[in-house]
C-alpha cells in the first residue's frame, strides 16, 4: 500500500465516523421530541378507576369513564346469559364464547370498553337486531356479550383489564 | 447569484430544476465562495441558526403542553417539569438556549463592529440583521411571561409601562396592550401567541439576511473585497461546513454545560414564585441579555426620555453604517479605533453590570457615565476617529498580506492573531 | 493558533457571564453551607435522608405548608425516596381525600390513590392566610428553586432562630430568624429535638431534621435531578467525542488548501 492510499483511507475512515457518530446523535435527540407526545406519567397513573356496583339491577347497566373512554358494565339476566351462551360459534364473525368474555363465577357481570371496533363511536344499548349494542355510526350490531354479529365492525368490544376488589366494587385497570 | 451556470446531471433533476430551481439553489449554497481567511468569530451565524431552529422546535414542543391561562400557566409548566416525558429536557434547553442565543447574537454583533462588516456595501444586512435582534429581544421577553411566575408578571409590567410615557396617548396604548387594566389573562394569551408567531418572522428575516450576504459575499478579518470565486476563497462546502460544524459543537458543550448542570443559573429563582399582582419582588431585573438597555433606561431620571434614551441605544445602531465615516473597514488596520472598540465593548459590559445593581449610589453614577459615552462612541468616537485616523498599510489580498509599499508581511497576520 | 483564540473565547464568555449575573449577597447574613449529595455534576440525593425528609414535611410542614404539584406517586418514582409500591400505596391511602361528585352529586371523602396529588392543609391561599396571623405559608413543591440561595438557604432558616439581639422589638408571632431578610420570620422555630420519632432509628437532632427535611424538599423542587446529572454526563462524553472527529476531520480537509483553520 502506498503512502497515498493510507492517507486516504484514513481520511475516508474520519469522515465516516464523524458522520455515523453524528447521525447517532441526532437519533438520540429525536427520541425525547417522540416520546414527549406519549401519555405522560401523570396520565399512566390515573390508569385505574375504581366502580360501586352495588345498585345495578339485574338487566340493568352503567357507563363509567375509564382513560377517557365509556366503559359499559351490565349486570345480566340469567336469560340473557343462557342467550350469548347459545350462540352457535359458526355464526360469530370474531369467535369467542362468552366465557371467555367474563369472570369466572361472576358471569352477570359484562365489563368491556364501550367503543365500537369500526372507527371508535359509542354503541347505544339495547338495540340492534341481536338486543345487545348497536353502532349509529355505521349500523355495527353486537349481541348482549358485546359481540360483533353484523355490520362493518371487526372484532368484539373489548374487555379491560378489570378485577373484583369485593362483591359491590369493580376496578378497571 | 452564481457565477457558473449549474446544470443538474439526471434528466429528472433537469425537469424539476426547470420548473423550480431548487438544485441550482443548493448547488449555489454549497459551492458559495467564501474567504478562507474567516476566523472563528464567523462561525456565529451558523450556531445562530442552529439556536433558532433550536428554539423553534422545543417550543413547538412545550406549546403542546403549555396552557396559556393565569390560573394554569404556572401549574401546566410544573406539570412539563414532573410529568411530560422528557419535558424537563426540553422546557430547559428552550429557557436556556434563548440565552444562548442572545450569547451568539451578541458575539456575532460584536465580531461585525470589530471588521466593519456593516459598512458598504453590506448595509442591509446589518438592518436586517438589527431587525432580527429587535425581534429576538421581543420574543424573549414576552417567552419570559409565559411561565406566569413573578418575574414574569413584574416584567410585563414594567415594560408595558414604558408605552405609558407617550404623551397624550400612551395610557390608552398600555391598556390596549394589556387588554385589561392591569397585567392580566388577556396579555398572558395574546403573548402566547404573538410569542408563537414571532420566530417565523425571525426566520422569515434570516433567508433575507442570508441572501443579502450572498450578494456581495462575506467580508473577511482582513475587510479588503476579494475576487470570488479565487484563490482567496474555498467553496462554502465542505471547508466552512466543516468549521461551522466544529465551532457549534464547542458551543454545544457549553449549552449542556448549562442545561444539565446548572439549569437555572441564568434565570431568577422569584419566577419560581407564582405570579402575585398584590407583592412586587425586592429586585426586578430583566434577563442578563437585556441588562445594558434596562442600565439605559434607569439612568434618566425622566420618565419619557429614559424610554427614549433606551430605545435611541438601539436605533442608533441602524444609522452606523453612515456615522462610521472611516474608508477601511476591518480594525485590524484601524489602530485607533480598535482602542475605542475595546472602550466600548467595557462600556457595555459595565451598562450590562449596572443593569443587574440597584439603581443608588456609586451605581446610579457609573450607569450615567456609561449611558453618555455609549452615545457618544456612535455620535464622536466613530465620524471623527474615521476623519482623523491614520490607518495601517492595508494589504492588497488576503492571501499574500504583503504590500507593494514594503511593509512587514506578518503585520496583518499578527494583528488577526491578537483578536 | 487555535488555542490562542479559543483562550480568548472562553475568556470572554465566563466575563460576560459572570459580570452580568446579578449578586445579592449583600443584604443578607452568609448562609450556612452544607455539602450536599446532590450537588456537583454526578451529586444523587440520599435516599434515607429522603425518606427521613418526607416523615418530617408529612408530621411537621404539612400542617401548614402545601405541595401542591406533587403526588404520591412521585415517592415512589426512580431519583426520589424511593418507597416501595407497597409504602406508596400506604402512605396515599392514610390521607382522605376529598373527590367527586359522585353520581348523585355530593363530594365524599375517599382514601388516597398514589395519583392524588399531595393534600393542601387548607383549601385556599386566602384560607392559609387567615389561618397564619397573615402570613401566606409558600408552597413548597418549588421552594428551593425560588429562593436566591436554595438548598442552603431553607436549611439556614431552619437554623437560624435565635433570641432578638437587645432592642430589637417584635410584635407578637413574628420571631427572629437571622437569615430571613429583614431578619423577621412570621414562623416559629419549627423543628424541636425529638419532634419526629425516626422509622430508622437515627437520632433526630434539629440539625437531621434540617438537613433530612431540605434534602427533600430540594429533591421535590428538580425530581428530574438524578436523570440530568447522568443523562448530561453521557451528552458532554458524547459531544466531546464527537468534536474531537470533527476537529480531525476539519484539519484533513482543509490541509487540501494553503490555510489555516
Amino acid at each position: 500500500m502506498s503512502k497515498e492510499e493510507k492517507k486516504v483511507n484514513r481520511r475516508d475512515f474520519l469522515f465516516t465516523a464523524s458522520y455515523t457518530v453524528g447521525a447517532v446523535g441526532l437519533g438520540a435527540v429525536i427520541w425525547p421530541l417522540i416520546d414527549q407526545m406519549n401519555p405522560d406519567k401523570a396520565q399512566q397513573a390515573l390508569a385505574t378507576t375504581e366502580v360501586d356496583i352495588s345498585q345495578v339491577e339485574p338487566g340493568k347497566s352503567i357507563t363509567v369513564l375509564w382513560r377517557g373512554k365509556p366503559v359499559f358494565l351490565k349486570r345480566r339476566t340469567l336469560d340473557e346469559i343462557a342467550e350469548a351462551r347459545a350462540v352457535s360459534m359458526d355464526d360469530l364473525p370474531d369467535p369467542q364464547k362468552d366465557e371467555e368474555r367474563v369472570k369466572d363465577g361472576k358471569d352477570e357481570w359484562l365489563v368491556m370498553l364501550g367503543v365500537c371496533t369500526h372507527l371508535g363511536c359509542v354503541p347505544l344499548k339495547d338495540k340492534g337486531d341481536y338486543k345487545g349494542w348497536f353502532c349509529p355510526c355505521h349500523g355495527s350490531h353486537y349481541d348482549v356479550s358485546g359481540r360483533i354479529r353484523k355490520g362493518p365492525a371487526p372484532k368484539n368490544m373489548e374487555i379491560p383489564k378489570f378485577e373484583f376488589v369485593d362483591n359491590n366494587t369493580i376496578k378497571i385497570g | 447569484m452564481s457565477d457558473h451556470e449549474y446544470v443538474p446531471k439526471s434528466k429528472a433533476g433537469k425537469w424539476f430544476n426547470d420548473r423550480l430551481p431548487l438544485l441550482t439553489l443548493g448547488s449555489h449554497l454549497t459551492d458559495y465562495p467564501t474567504p478562507k481567511n474567516l476566523n472563528y468569530w464567523w462561525t456565529f451565524g451558523g450556531i445562530l441558526t442552529f439556536c433558532l431552529l433550536t428554539q423553534i422546535i422545543t417550543g413547538i414542543v412545550l406549546a403542546m403542553h403549555y396552557v396559556a391561562h393565569a390560573d394554569l400557566a404556572f401549574a401546566s409548566v410544573e406539570h412539563i417539569m414532573r410529568d411530560v416525558n422528557y419535558g424537563w429536557l426540553i422546557r430547559y434547553i428552550h429557557s436556556n438556549g434563548a440565552s444562548m442565543f442572545f450569547l451568539a447574537v451578541y458575539i456575532h454583533i460584536f465580531r461585525s463592529l470589530f471588521y466593519g462588516s456593516y459598512k458598504s456595501p453590506r448595509e442591509v444586512i446589518w438592518i436586517i440583521g438589527l431587525l432580527i435582534y429587535l425581534l429576538m429581544m421581543a420574543t424573549a421577553f414576552m417567552g419570559y411571561v409565559l411561565p406566569w411566575g413573578q418575574m414574569s408578571f413584574w416584567g410585563a409590567t414594567v415594560i408595558t409601562n414604558l408605552f405609558s410615557a407617550i404623551p397624550l396617548v400612551g395610557e390608552s396604548i398600555t391598556t390596549w396592550l394589556w387588554g385589561a387594566y392591569s397585567v392580566d389573562n388577556p396579555t398572558l394569551t395574546r403573548f402566547f401567541s404573538l410569542h408563537y408567531l414571532m420566530p417565523f418572522l425571525i426566520l422569515g428575516l434570516v433567508v433575507l439576511h442570508i441572501w443579502a450576504l450572498h450578494v456581495p459575499g462575506n467580508n473577511n478579518p482582513v475587510g479588503i473585497e476579494i475576487k470570488k470565486p479565487s484563490k482567496d476563497t474555498v467553496p462554502f462546502h465542505p471547508y466552512i461546513t466543516i468549521k461551522d460544524a466544529f465551532a457549534l459543537l464547542m458551543f454545544m458543550i457549553l449549552f449542556a454545560g448549562f442545561v444539565f448542570f446548572t439549569p437555572n443559573v441564568l434565570g431568577h429563582s422569584d419566577n419560581y414564585i407564582p405570579a402575585n399582582p398584590l407583592v412586587t419582588p425586592a429586585h426586578i431585573v430583566p434577563e442578563w441579555y437585556l441588562l445594558p438597555f434596562y442600565a439605559i433606561l434607569r439612568s434618566v431620571p425622566d420618565k419619557l426620555g429614559g424610554v427614549i434614551l433606551m430605545f435611541g441605544a438601539i436605533f442608533i445602531l441602524f444609522v452606523l453604517p453612515w456615522l462610521d465615516t472611516s474608508k477601511v473597514r476591518s480594525a485590524v488596520f484601524r489602530p485607533v479605533y480598535r482602542q475605542f472598540y475595546w472602550i466600548f465593548v467595557a462600556d457595555v459590559l459595565m451598562l450590562g453590570y449596572m443593569g443587574a445593581m440597584p439603581a443608588e449610589g456609586i451605581y446610579l453614577v457609573l450607569a450615567r457615565v456609561g449611558t453618555v459615552y455609549y452615545f457618544l462612541h456612535f455620535i464622536v468616537v466613530m465620524p471623527v476617529v474615521g476623519f482623523f485616523e491614520k490607518t495601517d498599510p492595508i494589504p492588497m489580498s488576503i492571501s499574500e498580506p504583503v504590500l507593494s509599499g514594503g511593509a512587514e508581511p506578518a503585520l496583518a497576520k499578527k494583528d488577526n492573531d491578537k483578536i | 493558533m487555535i488555542k490562542f483564540k479559543f483562550k480568548n473565547f472562553l475568556t470572554s464568555i465566563v466575563a460576560i457571564f459572570i459580570l452580568a449575573n446579578p449578586l445579592y449577597s449583600a443584604e443578607s447574613e452568609d448562609l450556612l453551607k452544607v455539602k450536599w449529595s446532590f450537588k456537583g455534576i454526578t451529586g444523587k440525593f440520599d435516599r434515607a435522608s429522603l425518606q427521613r425528609g418526607y416523615q418530617v414535611y408529612n408530621e411537621v410542614c404539612s400542617s401548614c405548608h402545601s405541595m401542591q404539584y406533587l403526588s404520591y406517586r412521585n415517592l415512589g418514582e426512580p431519583g426520589g425516596p424511593e418507597f416501595s409500591e407497597v409504602e406508596v400505596k400506604a402512605i396515599a391511602a392514610s390521607i382522605e381525600i376529598e373527590d367527586g361528585p359522585d353520581s348523585q352529586g355530593e363530594m365524599f371523602t375517599r382514601p388516597g390513590r398514589p395519583s392524588d396529588k399531595f393534600k393542601s392543609p387548607y383549601p385556599n391561599v386566602n384560607a392559609s392566610i387567615a389561618a397564619n396571623g397573615g402570613a401566606y405559608p409558600p408552597d413548597m413543591s418549588v421552594l428551593v428553586k425560588a429562593r436566591p440561595g436554595g438548598s442552603n438557604y431553607i436549611y439556614s432558616v431552619l437554623m437560624g432562630y435565635e433570641e432578638p439581639p437587645a432592642g430589637m422589638i417584635l410584635d407578637d408571632g413574628v420571631y427572629y430568624n437571622k437569615y430571613m431578610i429583614g431578619k423577621k420570620i412570621k414562623m416559629s422555630s419549627p423543628l424541636t429535638d425529638g419532634i419526629v420519632e425516626y422509622s430508622d432509628g437515627t437520632e433526630a437532632s434539629v440539625d437531621q431534621m434540617a438537613k433530612d427535611v431540605t434534602t427533600f424538599l430540594s429533591w421535590a423542587a428538580e425530581p428530574e435531578l438524578e436523570e440530568r446529572h447522568k443523562t448530561g454526563t453521557k451528552v458532554i462524553i458524547y459531544l466531546v467525542l464527537l468534536t474531537i472527529l470533527v476537529y480531525l476531520s476539519m484539519k484533513k480537509i482543509w490541509s487540501r488548501v494553503n490555510s489555516e483553520v
